[in-house]
């Protein structure tokens, strides 16, 4: 029983990683939480759903168009809300209410042009799940541990192997030092964000087939941000070990306490931790400087 | 004076109650609170309650409601507005969905998502106009105190506001404590106008709404927020936009204003005689020149 309790923890945790790990990029080079990044795993999951519903491409396919969709709103909402803020070096709380504003008006443009239904995507893998020895493993869960590895793994290369990796890490530990070496921070910026929107993308498809697709998933991401804080914010291996923490966290609450309650649960732990450890798990704590 | 323009005036306070709280905390003092609906919803319940189950007097009731959602502010701003903004903005967001969900889920007592009907409808026109005009003289004075303008210096460097002896988070409890009071009371009022509460009411949507009217308004500005509630509240009423396209609209102007003027509609500009009386000559000084 406990077992499978873990079992489920993990598979909740792998999405979260999945979407925890575009708030954390985003915040580790600009300094502030992309509030809308929900709103582009939403989109995300709409292109999926309607590529593999209306242009009946293959799933691998869909999953594609998703990440690439996803990559290029995340980066036009970066050029649109967010670059004459960071070129004008406004304070932090206009970034954010910016980027409330921007996912407003990303939710309620698909709930006037699309419609506030909720959506099912079709059934790509068979819901009869596996049986290993008492634990049962949803092959839809599987799916998306498998993906969230790889998408983990590709853009840790990324970011730590590669010239543009090293640029991205350069820019995240001071902005402008990296510009006077000639690395350009409005490229990094959209290529962040591209990145952070990539991985929203496939989020949202992995998210709506576990889920269902409809305006106000966003919202659910929340979650994925509390992820973020609890792991440290700005830290990637930080993200994916919040969210594995709080997917575990949530199960155990619903099974054993109150399956009502499971987010008070979520919202107690972000709590605990930043009270008890403001730079999350894995952060580290950067002293503010006039 | 005919029910429906009564009606719109009430809503209007209700409105300016919550909208007065948020530009104290997030325009004058610079923490960005995304939860106000929480707050509206912990005041409307705690004072209905006691209206309907212990049939307390209504103003009673009220000022019940309002001292409810400043106790919960306390234990919830202590973690969260010592560190940055974003976790503060996250954590009144989720304090926010929290409520709707303790709500939703002690069905013995709030009556659960159905919510409570045929509340004793008491708000009466003069009562909410009086408040909704002594709160706005409350706070104007705030915060051309010397309270308020420590709350400005933490808006706009928290460093600078510390290295001159302000006590920064303090200043930042206090305005977040005030904020959720009158959260409270215009809850408080809502409940008792429109005559039935649910937790739907104090959704995402109805917090998106308030943050922008003080954004509309001007941050800075206590007459922005006065006005742009009034025009906020009124105009979808009495065009009768749909409330999609009326959030899409909301959405898009946030994020214009964010780029194009951060600071508002009135920026910082407040009313008074004196400045009335600027802008009187500044006019007379145009004239002149012309002619």
């Amino acid at each position: 029983m406990i077992l499978q309790q873990i079992v489920n923890g993990i598979s909740i945790g792998a999405v979260y990683a999945l979407i925890a790990v575009g708030y954390s990029l985003v915040y580790s080079v600009l300094n502030f939480s992309n509030f809308a990044h929900g709103d582009v795993l939403m989109l995300g999951a709409y292109i999926g759903f309607f590529s593999l519903m209306l242009l009946k491409v293959p799933f691998p396919l869909a999953i594609a168009m998703a990440m690439v969709g996803a990559g290029i709103i995340a980066m036009i909402i970066e050029k649109i809300a967010y670059r004459p803020l960071r070129l004008r070096r406004a304070p932090l709380l206009y970034f954010m209410i910016s980027a409330m504003g921007m996912s407003i008006f990303l939710q309620n443009f698909t709930i006037v042009t699309i419609g506030p239904n909720f959506r099912t995507y079709p059934d790509i893998f068979p819901v009869k799940p596996f049986a290993v020895g008492n634990l049962s493993i949803g092959r839809l869960d599987l799916v998306i541990l498998i993906a969230t590895v790889i998408v983990l793994l590709l853009l840790t290369w990324l970011v730590y192997k590669t010239r543009i990796g090293i640029a991205i890490q350069a820019a995240a530990y001071n902005m402008r030092v990296a510009s006077l070496m000639g690395i350009n921070p409005d490229l990094i910026a959209t290529l962040v964000f591209l990145l952070a929107g990539a991985s929203a993308g496939i989020g949202g498809v992995l998210f709506g087939m576990k889920y269902t697709v409809y305006p106000w998933m966003g919202v659910l991401t929340i979650k994925a941000f509390v992820a973020a804080v609890v792991g440290g914010l700005g830290s990637l291996p930080g993200a994916v070990v919040g969210a594995f923490v709080l997917g575990i966290t949530e199960t155990f609450a619903a099974a054993y306490i109150s399956s009502a309650f499971r987010d008070l649960f979520s919202y107690l732990l972000m709590t605990i931790i930043i009270v008890a450890r403001p730079a999350g798990l894995m952060g580290t704590v950067a002293q503010e400087k006039a | 004076m005919s029910g429906y323009f009564a009606g719109i005036v009430i809503l209007t306070c209700v409105n300016l109650l919550a909208v007065l709280g948020l530009s104290l905390l997030t325009g004058f003092t610079g923490s960005f609170c995304f939860g106000q609906a929480g707050f509206m919803a912990v005041g409307a319940y705690v004072s209905t309650l006691l209206t309907m189950r212990l049939d307390a007097p209504f103003p009673l009731a009220l000022v019940a409601g309002c001292f409810a959602s400043l106790l919960v502010s306390i234990p919830l701003g202590y973690p969260t507005l010592r560190l940055k903004g974003d976790y503060f903005a996250i954590a009144t967001l989720g304090f926010a969905e929290a409520t709707r969900l303790v709500v939703e889920n002690l069905e013995k007592i709030t009556g659960g998502s159905r919510g409570i009907p045929s509340i004793p409808t008491q708000t009466s026109l003069p009562v909410i106009l009086i408040v909704a005009l002594f709160c706005v003289w409350l706070i104007r004075n705030y915060v051309s105190s010397r309270h308020g303008r420590n709350c400005i210096a933490v808006r706009e460097d928290q460093l600078a506001a510390e290295a001159i002896a302000v006590n920064t988070f303090r200043y930042k409890q206090i305005s977040f404590a005030i904020n959720a009071a009158l959260a409270g009371l215009s809850g408080g009022f809502l409940a008792h106008y429109v005559g039935f509460i649910q937790p739907s009411m104090f959704g995402i949507p109805k917090s998106t709404e308030l943050i922008a009217m003080v954004i509309f308004g001007g941050m800075h500005s206590v007459t922005g927020a006065v006005l742009a509630s009034i025009v906020l509240t009124a105009l979808p009423e009495v065009l009768r936009v749909a409330s999609a396209w009326r959030l899409v609209v909301y959405g898009a102007l946030v994020v214009t204003i964010m780029v194009v003027r951060p600071e508002g509609l009135l920026g910082s500009w407040e009313l008074s005689w004196s400045s009335l009386r600027e802008l009187r000559s500044a006019w007379q000084r145009r004239f002149q020149t012309q002619s």
